[in-house]
């Protein structure tokens, strides 16, 4: 059963169909990928699904029947979507510490005034620091970091959005997050990316690394120019002479 | 010894003003510059309502917190639509708008010609006439601001505020409501901001709307632009640099009319000076 469904979903920046009628479907501990050329529209779709701008027509639906269609983004994380940005927009003037600990702390403002940086948020934060290896940077504000760190402190938020103790994320959208990183790095976020979805959640990737996209995906949507072009297994899509020309084509 | 505790009262209310503002500025990087409104509304209320009614000192702060809240509310909802340079200017707007209303409403303020013969805090029967009481006065609540200024940047809901001046697109999509935090400290800080106008009214015993000029606004920017922005020993320190600067300069030998009006020039030089070479301010987490 999917936990999250776009129908038909269409956005239009000045005439132009950025996407343009693309239904997908994000199942819980799995891996989906959204591939297609540059500027196809990856992007745009997680911005529709997570709030951050309106669309034009179409669906998006939670479970069997939850409609979310063009809701704030704050409500819309609600019901547990998050999501990395492709272009790091990390919370420059704070430290990488804070940057975890605001994601990880109470959503009420009058409660959040009461509430301190306890050790219970900081355990929860330094271990997912560990986890993406920039613990020693944890007081560095995070505008001096390197672009690599940049990168795996937004996988950590994401990481943070789901361990939250009210309302933990299940539907985690990664932008590219592959980008720019080191080899080893590549390895440590790829198996982070198949712990969340052993840990059930519905993992959704952004990526241009066939590679990549081979070794992690459980199923594969393809975009090209907005439109839905291909879906299946990896092995299915890279077969398929439609992508081959697609991405030839670019 | 009077010039002296004269000062000290002086630099305890524009700390309060200082340390008011810098929640919304240097902590939520929302750039306002109409802080000298709420302070104007603070000082009318304690002096209108002492003068008329012969209500005690205390009451008439409390007062004039509840009528700043209310009306700050108002401003605070307006603003809500406004971003970045517009927020800017429609801040100002507000700041003409409520001294517009102190030089016009005469019947209440008398306008220009100010309201003289405020009195001065009675406690238990003891009236605070004496400027050293008044200023463990103003001690008092200058502390009171601090802790509470403290307590809330170093609460959850400040860090908020802090991500929220960094990239408010973002903490949304984490779930936050960010408007409500924008209002709400908003108004938190124009209640301070109602405070030290309670006690300058009562400190001067008179006022008229010459204090709460816009350019009063940009001098209370100006102290935690200098001092610190998202930091509030900043504030308190941008206070007294401000406040003490021009004495320094009388002290240096300048006449006392030249120094009034290098005052004005020296605090631009400064500003423009740190703005190229330390733009956090002296002590400050945030650069604008
Ligand atoms: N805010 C915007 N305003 C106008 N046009 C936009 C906006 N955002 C995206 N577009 C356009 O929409 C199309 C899809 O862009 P999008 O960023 O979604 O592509 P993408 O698949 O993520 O590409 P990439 O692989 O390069 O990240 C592009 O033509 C882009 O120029
Ligand atoms: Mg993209």
């Amino acid at each position: 059963m999917s936990l999250l469904s776009t129908h038909k979903l269409k956005k239009i920046f000045n005439g132009v169909s950025a996407v343009n009628g693309v239904s997908l479907s994000f199942e819980p501990g799995k891996i989906t990928s959204v591939i297609g050329p540059n500027g196809c529209g990856k992007t745009t779709m997680i911005n529709l699904i997570t709030g951050m701008m309106p669309f034009d027509d179409g669906n998006i639906t939670i479970g069997e029947h939850t409609k979310i269609d063009n809701m704030p983004a704050y409500d819309v994380a609600t019901y547990g979507i998050t999501r990395t940005f492709q272009q790091p927009r990390l919370f420059e003037q704070m430290t990488v510490l804070d940057n975890i600990l605001v994601v990880l702390t109470e959503r009420n403002v009058f409660k959040s005034l009461f509430e301190r940086h306890d050790k219970y948020h900081i355990d929860i934060a330094e271990k997912i620091l560990r986890r993406v290896d920039i613990f020693e940077k944890k007081d560095n504000l995070a505008v001096n970091l390197s672009y690599g760190q940049r990168k795996l402190l937004e996988i950590a938020r994401v990481i943070a959005m789901g361990e939250r103790t009210d309302g933990e994320s299940h539907i985690l959208f990664f932008d590219e997050p592959f980008a720019g990183l080191f080899p080893e790095m590549v390895k440590l976020v790829s198996s982070i990316l198949k712990e969340l979805r052993d840990e059930g959640k519905a993992v959704v990737l952004v990526e241009h690394n066939m590679d990549l996209i081979r070794e992690l995906s459980d199923h594969v949507y393809v975009l090209d120019a907005g439109e839905h072009l291909a879906e299946g297994t990896a092995k299915d899509v890279f077969s398929n002479r439609g992508v081959i020309e697609a991405y030839l084509g670019d | 010894m009077d010039y002296v505790i004269h000062l000290l009262i002086l630099i305890g209310i524009f700390s309060i003003l200082g340390l008011s503002l810098n929640l919304v500025v240097g902590y939520t990087g929302l750039l306002s510059i109409t802080q000298a409104a709420f302070y104007g509304i603070g000082a009318y209320t304690t002096a209108i309502l002492m003068r008329a009614l012969g209500m005690n000192f205390f009451l008439s702060m409390l007062i004039g917190i509840v009528a700043t809240i209310v009306i700050s509310s108002i401003i605070g909802t307006v603003l809500s639509k406004f971003k970045d340079d517009y927020y800017a200017l429609g801040s100002f707007g507000f700041n003409i708008i409520i001294y517009s209303v102190m030089l016009n409403w005469q019947g209440l303020t008398r306008g220009p010609l100010g309201l003289p013969g405020i009195g001065r805090p009675e406690l238990f029967g003891l009236i605070l006439s004496e400027n050293g009481a008044f200023l463990i006065l103003v001690i008092i609540l200058t502390v009171f601001v601090f802790l509470l200024s403290q307590a809330i940047t170093r609460s959850s809901f400040g860090r908020v505020l802090m991500a929220i001046r960094e990239d408010e697109k973002v903490i949304q999509v984490f779930g936050y409501r960010t408007h409500s935090y924008k209002l709400l400290i908003f108004i938190v800080s124009a209640g301070m901001a109602s405070i030290a106008g309670s006690l300058f009214a009562s400190y001067i015993t008179f006022i008229d709307p010459s204090s709460f000029v816009l350019m009063e606004s940009i001098f209370i920017l100006a102290i935690i632009i200098l001092g610190g922005l998202a930091n509030n020993k900043g504030a308190v320190l941008g206070a007294i640099i401000m406040i003490l600067l021009p004495e320094a300069l009388r002290f240096v030998g300048f006449p006392t009319e030249i120094a009034a009006q290098m005052r004005q020039v020296v605090y631009g030089v400064l500003l423009i000076i740190l703005m190229i070479y330390r733009p956090q301010g002296v002590m400050g987490n945030y650069k604008l």
